[in-house]
């Protein structure tokens, strides 16, 4: 089977992903939060904090560490600081620190890495410290100034009072005095029963300019003299490139110059894209393709039936009693095989990025979900010292997890490192987007399920075979080996906890790693582990003729948080009355990202195969929530992207390359397909969870279990296309 | 060498009549509002108006294009005015990443020019646009909200 594991891919994944884990340590400075106490904006307003910038005019701008991708994260995380802040939200705009700017201060912004629907969870704690920091400074200065305790003034939308002697003045004023006091030691952050500004469905801060055009997305970046590249890099992962005759294309209109980008993928560059990709689909190009090109879906799926039988090592994520001997002695046994395939981000804007490198400099344009990650990777690439690197984000179309890589930033410093002195935009076509994903990871899972004479649920054992995302992308994080994220939704504790009690459960994942590399793809390992879990919960319900929520109810006295989402998706769609004649139901729930999910749909089929999805509830129980308005967009959206692959996504396997090119053979949802989603907001207070992506894990089983209520037929692999199923 | 008549403005560019026009208004005028997405006319990020007609610029070549009237999302408000499909889209928080939105409100956009209130079937047929953040919801309120108006 060493054909499915590449090894040289593997440890050039290692290099890549320890740099981009922690660029703090890969550069060699760790140490969150120090710096300089007073810095000037790059207009000369004084920075009250990192994260603050008041300017003459009030105008507060808010730093924003964090990606904004369309989660909705920089409204969220602006919402925060402005409510600690207390300042005028109408005359407040962000901006993004550098990466390069973080670390010459000692890591002043702390982590960039947004992905694990981290955003605001991970960082609502210090950007709520920064922004009531700067007040308690601003109104300190104001006090100063009047001399007067700063214990007997007041603020309110940036305007501070001194209520005895009638003086009031406003942020703008006093910030430059502000920015050279002591910061306090502590400050104490407003209970989020008193917030007005965060909590609220407040407009996003950066829509104007996805309206007309204006606004800038890494495809759109310019520089004086740029070029602009395409690329191909071998089809079959872990193949080499062995030659090209750049002879053929050296005439062409527009070309400037053919560049070996590693080891494995060449590169046209020309004054224009247009011409940089025409010519590069003229290049005859000999690829080195290796053993891997022996690999396909079929080989695959093989390789990882074998490791769902129980003689195959595997590593145990969760258990408790004797799975085993409780199976052994069961009244009734229930076993079904599920699997799941590959999928691509496909984010509306293919990866690319733009690189200007010269002898003691190299700069990069591009969006991503992890500034640090790509400043990493330039260094790398660059081979420069970091105080000769930096990257500037730009707003990307899209994220999903794919854009927390930066294989294709090394690519574009590579190119720009053969053109010293010109700004190169590497743009990838659809094409190359979709043969070079991080693509969610394959799986299959056995499960079996045992009951006793009453129909009491004694045994559950889990049995995963796969890939797993952390052996390729992040080594460090295995815990002897085994990958503690497989267990996503289905883990014995923690912030993606299974909800059920059995007294005999064995979770566990023979891991099998095939050649094509995985990726953090919205969702992640929830995304599978949901459609398992929660289909075969609805086998198991239905095996012993009991209604699937009552079933679950059972399950689920211990697990107060996850009972509490289903209950209210099951009452949103009126699980207590039968459904209108020919329309199902189907249930599911899930935690995910420090989230309690549930969702509901109801669907109709027509001819046994076409699927109506007239109406979806979904409930999340968040913790607290920043923008109710934005939570319910994600809850949406993560339905769409979920619905999407389980209809039409999945990525299938030929001599070692990905089949499926663009849209039209790897398809996405349109606006006929997609009923508006109900969201249920329960936040429950207490814990901070995250949003982006725990819904999508019951997107799809609901659906399944619904077409199940409908036909009777166990739906237990992924896409639906591939079984004749679509939508009506 | 094309003249392209785009948002009212001729544009005199240096490129092969078969060059598709979405790279010709991104890469010679210099319009990156249209956006590319599939460049198989899949998903519809780069739909501009020709004659008032949505097309998915990448599948319509230069020299298709020459002698008629373009419009991209740089010219779809007159002057400071938005177009209503625009401000409908500010006022509802349409965008998520925002990337296929400029093909999504020229594509609504001229819809609503054919038929001022549109049924949620025509919304059906009318908007192919593959939008990966899935903001149908708010496309479909938005839409709803100007046919009101």
């Amino acid at each position: 089977m060493n054909k499915h594991v590449s090894p040289k891919m593997n440890r050039r994944a290692f290099v890549v992903g320890t740099a981009a884990v922690g660029a703090g340590l890969a550069i060699g400075l760790d140490l969150p939060f120090g710096g300089p106490a007073m810095v000037r904006a790059a207009d000369g307003s004084p920075e009250v904090n990192a994260w603050v910038v008041v300017k003459p005019d009030d105008t507060v701008v808010i730093r924003i560490a964090r990606s904004e991708m369309g989660q909705g994260s920089l409204t969220g995380l602006a919402q925060l600081v402005a409510e600690e802040l207390e300042c005028d939200w109408s005359k407040v705009t962000t901006e993004y620190p550098t990466p390069g700017q973080s670390v010459a201060r000692k890591r002043a912004w702390g982590d960039f890495s947004t992905g694990g629907s981290r955003g605001i969870r991970s960082s609502q704690d210090y950007v709520r410290k920064g922004g009531a920091t700067a007040r308690v400074m601003l109104i300190e200065a104001a006090a100063n100034e009047w001399k007067v305790p700063a214990s007997e003034c007041t603020v309110a939308k940036g305007v501070i009072t001194h209520k005895a002697s009638g003086k009031t003045t406003t942020y703008g004023k006093v910030a430059e005095a502000a920015a050279k006091l002591t910061p306090p030691a502590e400050v104490k952050l407003k209970d989020p029963k008193d917030w007005t500004i965060a909590g609220k469905g407040l407009l996003r801060l950066d829509t104007a300019d996805k309206t007309n055009g204006k606004m800038i997305y890494g495809i759109d970046v310019k520089l004086p003299g740029m070029l602009n590249a395409a690329i191909k890099d071998c089809p079959v992962f872990g193949g080499k490139l062995k030659s090209y005759d750049e002879a053929k294309i050296t005439g062409m209109k527009g070309v400037k110059k053919v560049v070996k980008v590693g080891d494995t993928a060449v590169a046209v560059v020309a004054d224009t894209w247009w011409h940089a990709k025409t010519a590069l689909d003229a290049l005859p190009i000999v690829w080195d393709e290796g053993e891997n090109a022996k690999v396909s879906s079929e080989s695959i799926a093989k390789w990882l039936a074998e490791g769902l039988n129980n003689d195959q090592p595997a590593y145990v994520g969760n258990k408790n009693g004797d799975v085993k001997a409780a199976i052994a002695g069961a009244a009734k046994k229930v076993e079904a095989v599920y699997n799941y395939p590959y999928q691509n981000h496909a984010t509306m804007e293919p990866m690319n990025a733009t690189a200007l490198y010269t002898a003691d400099k190299c700069e990069v344009w591009c969006g991503t979900q992890n500034g640090e990650a790509v400043f990493a990777a330039v260094l790398e690439a660059s081979g420069l010292p970091a105080e000769k690197c930096d990257m500037y984000k730009v707003m990307p179309g899209g994220g999903f997890g794919r854009r927390g890589q930066t294989d294709y930033v090394r690519q574009a410093v590579l190119i720009a490192k053969e053109m010293p002195g010109t700004p190169v935009k590497l743009l990838w076509s659809r094409e190359e987007d979709m043969a070079h994903g991080r693509y969610h990871p394959i799986t299959q899972c056995k499960m079996t399920g045992a009951f006793d004479a009453d129909n009491n649920l004694v045994a559950l054992h889990y049995r995963l075979s796969g890939q797993s995302i952390l052996f390729s992308l992040r080594p460090e994080a295995l815990q002897n080996g085994m990958d503690p994220a497989a267990f996503q939704g289905v883990a014995q504790s923690g912030e993606a906890a299974i909800g059920y009690s059995v007294p005999n459960l064995l979770v566990e994942h023979a891991m099998r790693n095939p050649h094509v590399p995985p990726g953090f793809w919205r969702g992640v390992n929830v995304n599978h582990n949901a459609i398992y879990m929660e289909c075969f919960m609805d086998e198991l319900a239905h095996s012993v003729g009991q209604d699937p929520l009552e079933f679950r109810r059972k399950l689920m006295g211990k697990n107060p948080k996850h009972l509490a989402v289903l209950n209210a998706v099951a009452e949103k769609i009126g699980w207590d009355k039968p459904a209108p004649q020919g329309i199902y139901r189907g249930i599911a729930q899930v935690m995910g990202y420090g989230s309690y999910v549930a969702g509901a749909a109801e669907i109709s089929v027509t001819e046994g195969n076409k699927i109506k999805v007239l109406r979806i509830v979904a409930s999340t129980d968040p913790g607290y929530v920043v923008n109710p308005a934005q939570v319910e967009r994600q809850i949406a959206g993560s339905f769409v992207y979920g619905l999407s692959a389980l209809f039409y996504g999945g990525c299938t396997v030929k001599d070692g390359k990905i089949e499926q090119t663009n849209f039209d053979t790897f398809n996405s949802m349109r606006i006929n397909e997609m009923p508006k989603v109900e969201s249920v907001m329960v936040p429950s207070g207490g814990f901070w969870g995250g949003v982006g992506e725990p819904t999508i894990g019951v997107a799809a089983p609901a659906v399944l279990n619904a077409y199940f209520a409908a036909t009777g037929k166990r739906i237990r692999s992924v896409p639906l296309r591939d079984q004749n199923i679509t939508f009506a | 060498m094309a003249n392209l008549t785009i948002n009212g403005k001729t544009f005199t560019l240096d490129v092969e009549p078969d060059t598709p026009l979405l790279w010709a208004i991104r890469e010679n005028a210099g319009l990156t509002g249209t956006k590319y997405g599939c460049g198989i006319a899949q998903c519809g990020a780069c739909t501009v108006h020709m004659d008032g007609v949505a097309m998915r610029s990448c599948g319509v070549s230069v020299s298709e294009a020459e002698g008629k009237k373009i419009t991209t999302i740089e010219g779809l408000a007159s002057g400071d005015t938005l177009h209503k499909v625009q401000a409908a889209w500010i006022a509802k928080d349409v965008p998520q990443c925002g990337y296929c939105q400029s093909g999504m409100i020229m594509a609504v956009a001229a819809l609503l020019a054919e038929k001022p209130k549109p049924t949620d079937a025509d919304i059906d047929e009318a908007i192919t646009n593959i939008c990966r953040c899935g903001t149908f919801q708010q496309v479909r309120e938005a839409i709803h909200t100007i046919a009101s108006a």
